[in-house]
């Protein structure tokens, strides 16, 4: 189980690297954290001929906020984004999300920009970026770009990046007001890829009654699954057992998970059932407890 | 591609080596700096067997090459003990049963190293998510979970002595 061999290259800067990229043509790809890519390496699934570490792009590793937008650049370690007491406190979603990504010791390597781009149908990252509908911020040698999670995943481990562009950073909208999320998953043990995951954010009125809501589910289908209906099922409503009902009849009715070794589909869409009805839930009962931002 | 030279900084001692851009961390460790407390188990990251300490965090050395970790500092399981004087945390492993072929133990305790340094007071919920990313086919965990739990009072009582 060694790699096969590769040219190595470590660019000082981001325009060094996309020179670098460009260069490659087809042949090259980006390290990151690794923890993805060195396994399928290892494993020989791949085999680049050129790898391009942008470990040492120190620009790319940062956390900033202006008040209406979350940015977060792609070389920050998921163990720094899951310690952010600025996430926490404008994105509590993601921190949530970011601590079910593997384990203590893949999280201090691992990069937010490296999951996201893997696009792994399980991960934990993407499934976020659909639910609150991130903007993902791309470069190539000559043009700069931005995209929305809605649009960047397009099928299992495939996104909408070229081979020459290169992902620097994320931006998540910051939510105002009794704001609540939640997310959950079920893994066969803590650490593992989720067998299915869902995520949701919902604002409240000042009568308790829903007036935002986003809701997406992970290991459901090739992409992080939106639900586009929650909000129709359920704005303007306080959250009832009946309405938590109705969603998940519709969840159920959308989802068409595959089985595969470690969950049957009719397994897979009773957890997307179950778990949409808890994650609606918490993050109601978390809006109808907050403090309202000011 | 050519050979790359790298310096790194392992258990206080500087070496300074030329290696292929493929060959892990982990195989630089053991074969070309001889020490072999780090152990390999699947080279995926998986199992846990190959964690070290780089910049002060506990991560997997299968899932690094030897090139990045030029200019860095590293600790493997050779370096926690001082003037042959074994950690708090090593010589809980030995009284709680804490390993049986020990095949998992020096991933273990780079680990728990870094977590405990992080967090002083950890619940034993928060141990076992620790530990949960690492494959121990002996023990049954237990004795490792007992010894992480008696190094953590050991630490308190100690602290509390001090003040
Ligand atoms: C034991 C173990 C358990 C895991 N469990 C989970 C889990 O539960 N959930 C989960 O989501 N993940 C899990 N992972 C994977 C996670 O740890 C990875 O960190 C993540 O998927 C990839 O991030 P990375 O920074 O390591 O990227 P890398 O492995 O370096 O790169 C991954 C891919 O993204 C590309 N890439 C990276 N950065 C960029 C960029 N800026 N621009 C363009 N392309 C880029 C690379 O070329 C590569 O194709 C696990 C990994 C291990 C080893
Ligand atoms: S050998 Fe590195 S995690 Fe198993
Ligand atoms: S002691 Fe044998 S694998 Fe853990």
């Amino acid at each position: 189980m060694k790699p096969a061999k590769f040219d190595y290259y470590r660019p000082k800067d981001l325009p060094e690297a996309l020179s670098l990229l460009e260069s490659s043509g087809f042949d090259g790809k980006i390290i990151a954290g690794g923890q993805s890519l060195v396994p399928i390496m290892n494993m020989r699934l791949a085999t680049p001929e050129c790898l391009i570490d942008i470990n040492g792009l120190q620009d790319l590793n940062f956390i900033e906020s202006d008040d209406r937008v979350l940015k977060i650049g792609t070389m920050t370690r998921q163990n720094t984004v899951e310690t952010s007491q600025l996430i926490k406190d404008q994105c509590g979603l993601v921190t949530e999300a970011v601590a079910h990504i593997g384990h203590l010791q893949t999280r201090n390597r691992g990069t937010i920009g490296g999951s996201i781009v893997h696009a792994d149908p399980s991960a934990e990252l993407p499934l976020v970026m659909m639910a609150l509908n991130g903007t993902l911020h791309i470069s190539s040698e000559d043009e700069t770009r931005s995209v929305k999670a809605e649009d960047f995943f397009l099928t299992f481990l495939t996104t909408d990046m070229m081979p020459n562009e290169m992902l620097t950073e994320v931006h998540l909208p910051i939510w105002k007001g009794r704001v609540g999320s939640s997310f959950q998953e079920v893994a066969r043990r803590h650490g593992d890829f989720a067998l299915v995951a869902a995520a949701c954010q919902l604002e409240l009125d000042a009568h308790d009654r829903i007036s935002d809501i986003r809701l997406a589910l992970g290991g459901v289908e090739a992409i992080p699954l939106l639900i586009s209906d929650a909000k129709e099922l359920l704005a303007g409503e306080r959250l009832t057992d009946a309405a938590l009902q109705k969603v998940a009849d519709v969840v159920a009715g959308s989802v068409e998970p595959e089985s595969d070794l470690h969950a049957s589909a009719a397994y897979r869409t009773q957890l997307a059932k179950v778990l949409t009805t808890r994650v609606v839930h918490q993050a109601y009962e978390r809006a109808k407890g907050s403090a309202v931002c000011p | 591609m050519s050979l790359t030279e790298i310096n790194v900084t392992i258990n206080g001692k500087a070496y300074s080596e030329w290696v292929e851009p493929r060959m892990l961390l982990s195989d630089f460790i053991r074969e070309t700096c001889g020490l072999t407390g780090t152990h390999v188990g699947c080279e995926h990251g998986v199992c846990g067997a190959c964690t070290i300490s780089m910049d002060g965090a506990a991560v997997r050395s299968c899932l690094i090459f030897a090139v990045q970790a030029d200019n860095r500092e590293i600790k493997t399981v050779e370096g926690l003990a001082c003037n042959g004087e074994m950690t708090a945390l090593q010589k809980n492993f030995v009284e709680c049963h804490g390993l049986q072929c020990g095949f998992c133990t020096a991933g273990i305790l780079m680990s728990i190293t870094d977590f405990l340094e992080k967090n002083p007071q950890p619940s034993t919920k928060e141990i076992k998510e620790t530990l949960s990313g690492h494959l121990c086919r002996c023990t049954g965990y237990d004795g490792i979970v007992k010894a992480v739990q008696k190094t953590v009072q050991d630490n308190q009582k100690e602290v509390l002595q001090r003040s």
